[in-house]
């Protein structure tokens, strides 16, 4: 009982249907997938998120083959697929700047979401799936920094496992269990790599499944905040929406080809990105005797990593690092303002988005930073405008006079 | 409007992200010492490259080792013929096949004496010098020795204070002497004399100062290919494939404007 109308189809898909299927599943989510027909610049990052996701994967898939996770050959081996694997160099180029691109399509994804409410009910659930994916693709990101061990690859897996012995009483042991040794070593590249290559991957893929799903069930949010299910014609499609194949198919084929035309200029012209995406010291082979004058994470955790430095206390400074990511979670329950989009709300709710995120980016460049007294000063500061954003939001939300939302949504272009 | 505006603070960001990168690029090379500023490599120069592996085998190489790098691929990228690079780059008996490792013996405890005692340390493999110090440190560092009877080897350098290396191309550039009075041991104080007024040339080589900065150059350049040998490749490549998906994104928006031609 695939298809509940009609007459089967004829041909392979027929017979396919017939057993799979196929076709509903195509029209649930592709070709009778109703989405709001104004989307902006901004609804590109979804579909290039999952773009940046296949390409770590595909390119992953090749780097295994070549790269070994051992002490004494992954450095080596790194060097090996940049030297003497054919063609081995456009691979690693295309994972390492793969890994920071995906970073910032799904920063600018997240900040979509605040920006036009679209974790507000009923899409909970997907911003909720959302943050896990985040919170997975830092895990990722962090195990596979750890693979060509180099310097800051030692390091930073110092310093990063290190906070797990913030944990009380079992802290020590915690930490030599996930390094599965008193430093990290051959024993933690080997299981790094086990985590990297297997379980978060698909971890991440059971997430973005269920994100996607959830999204379908519900439907697309708009830059204008309206329900376009609200409105429907005489046979029950939403009049502002338009199937996503073969509309939005053909909109993020350009998105994805302007994309990869930028990805191809860092690839090829900036492939370390002036020492951002592939950092100095990675360069030199990881030295347990020799510390690096300056360890600081890859750009992508540096807004986390501020906040960690900027609070004395090693225990107290890993629960805000990590209540800073935890915290986005409950962000669809302490919105309590009737509109979606900023585009609706009061001047004040503006503000408050804005300083939000002027402190998350300032935030991030602190982190990248050697730390003096004074970008201690503003590390604070910023940390307590980050969290104070979800303290104010529920307060802000609920005061701030909304603008007139229109019935229908609009287009501007 | 709104559309608008959003488009320009996203260019924005990628705007910032650049500066980001500049900036840190910026204050990593603020930390050291480079009278000289920023290096004339010219790493697509094949020429160019010969020059450099050839100073880099006659005084270079006998130290450092460059352990990822392969006799067979230096011939095939300088455009040499393996029996020349063997015969005249390859010092200890190596094949085409293998990489580029020093004879030197380590020395330290138990050992016979080596680079350990010479040096107080080994060499470093140099494969990733121009990546991890950047080929402007290089260029620096070469041109910025000068004697130091209060160093145990008897050289020190503006660019890398109390560095336990020798100026291996003295007899190329000369003997320089630097202008600020170093009390023993107070090389940290470089900062405030990093100026090439700084160093003076006190003897002459057998280079003029032309000729020997044009050497460093093509000894950084070769220093760089040596990084990362795939740079010879990369833009070029890197041309063909922003065509490619420059013309693939033009047929693509062309696509797109033929569908929603009918969105309203």
């Amino acid at each position: 009982m695939a298809r509940t109308n009609s007459t089967p189809l004829p041909g392979p898909i027929g017979w396919l249907d017939q057993r799979i299927p196929v076709v509903d599943f195509w029209n649930k989510h592709v070709g009778q997938y109703y989405a709001p027909k104004n989307f902006n610049l901004w609804y590109y990052f979804g579909s290039l998120s999952l773009l940046m996701l296949v390409n770590q994967i595909v390119t992953g898939i090749f780097l295994t083959m070549h790269y070994s996770p051992t002490e004494e050959g992954a450095f080596a081996s790194v060097e090996y697929i940049m030297r003497d694997v054919p063609y081995g160099w456009i691979i690693r180029y295309m994972h390492s700047t793969g890994a920071s691109f995906f970073f910032i399509v799904v920063y600018l994804h997240m900040f979509r979401g605040l920006m036009y409410g679209s974790y507000k009910k009923p899409r909970e659930l997907i911003w909720v799936l959302g943050v896990m994916i985040f919170l997975a693709l830092m895990a990722e990101a962090f195990l596979g920094y750890v693979l060509p061990w180099g310097q800051m690859s030692f390091w930073g897996a110092q310093v990063i496992v290190s906070l797990f012995g913030a944990v009380p009483v079992i802290g020590e042991e915690l930490v030599q269990l996930i390094q599965g040794d008193y430093l990290p070593s051959g024993a933690t590249i080997s299981r790094f790599f086990a985590l990297h290559v297997i379980a978060m991957p698909l971890a991440i893929l059971l997430l973005v499944v269920l994100h996607l799903g959830a999204l379908h069930e519900v439907g697309s949010n708009n830059p204008d905040g309206v329900e376009i299910k609200s409105k429907k014609d005489e046979n029950g499609k939403p009049l502002d929406g338009i199937p996503f194949h073969p509309y939005y198919t053909v909109k993020d084929l350009f998105g994805a080809g302007f994309f990869l035309c930028i990805f191809a200029f860092v690839v090829f012209f900036q492939p370390t990105f002036g020492g951002l995406f592939l950092e100095h010291d990675n360069f030199i082979e990881a030295n347990a005797l020799v510390t690096p004058a300056h360890i600081k994470p890859v750009w992508y955790f540096t807004p986390f990593y501020a906040m960690l430095r900027a609070i004395p206390d090693k225990l107290f400074g890993v629960i805000v690092m990590g209540g800073a990511t935890l915290i986005l979670f409950i962000l669809p329950w302490l919105d309590r303002s009737p509109v979606k989009s900023i585009r609706y709300r009061g001047f004040w709710s503006k503000v408050l988005l804005f300083t939000f995120t002027a402190s998350f980016l300032i935030l991030g460049w602190l982190g990248s930073q050697p730390g003096s007294d004074a970008q201690t000063l503003v590390a604070r500061v910023c940390t307590a405008i980050y969290f104070g954003f979800f303290v104010a939001l529920p307060f802000v939300s609920a005061w701030d006079q909304p603008k007139a939302v229109p019935e229908r949504v609009t287009m501007h272009d | 409007m709104i559309s608008f505006l959003s488009t320009r603070s996203l260019f924005a960001a990628v705007l910032m992200l650049g500066g980001i990168a500049t900036s840190t690029a910026v204050q990593s090379a603020g930390d050291v010492c480079k009278p000289f500023g920023p290096a004339q490599t010219n790493v697509n120069d094949v020429p160019t490259l010969q020059r450099g592996a050839k100073l880099y085998f006659n005084y270079c190489a006998s130290c450092h080792s460059l352990e990822y790098m392969r006799y067979g691929r230096l011939a095939q990228d300088l455009q040499l013929s393996e029996e020349d690079v063997l015969k005249n780059f390859a010092f200890t008996g190596a094949k085409a096949g293998d990489h580029v490792l020093i004879n030197m013996p380590a020395g330290g405890r138990g050992n016979p004496p080596g680079s350990q005692e010479w040096f107080g340390q080994t060499p470093p493999d140099l494969t990733l010098v121009a990546r991890s110090r950047g080929v402007d440190w290089i260029y620096n560092y070469l041109k910025s020795f000068y004697p130091d009877p209060s160093r145990p080897i008897g050289w020190n350098n503006l660019t890398f204070p109390n560095a336990s290396m020798p100026n291996p191309l003295w007899e190329l550039q000369g003997v320089q002497s630097h202008k600020a009075n170093h009390a023993p041991g107070a090389a940290a104080d470089a900062h405030a004399n990093c100026s090439p007024s700084a160093l003076t040339l006190e003897t002459p080589g057998s280079r003029t100062p032309l000729q020997y900065d044009a050497d460093i150059a093509d000894l950084t350049s070769f220093l760089e290919y040596v990084g990362e040998p795939s740079i010879l490749q990369r833009e070029t490549i890197g041309v063909w494939a922003l065509l490619y998906l420059g013309l693939l994104t033009l047929l693509f928006w062309l696509l797109k404007n033929e569908y929603w031609k009918d969105v309203h």
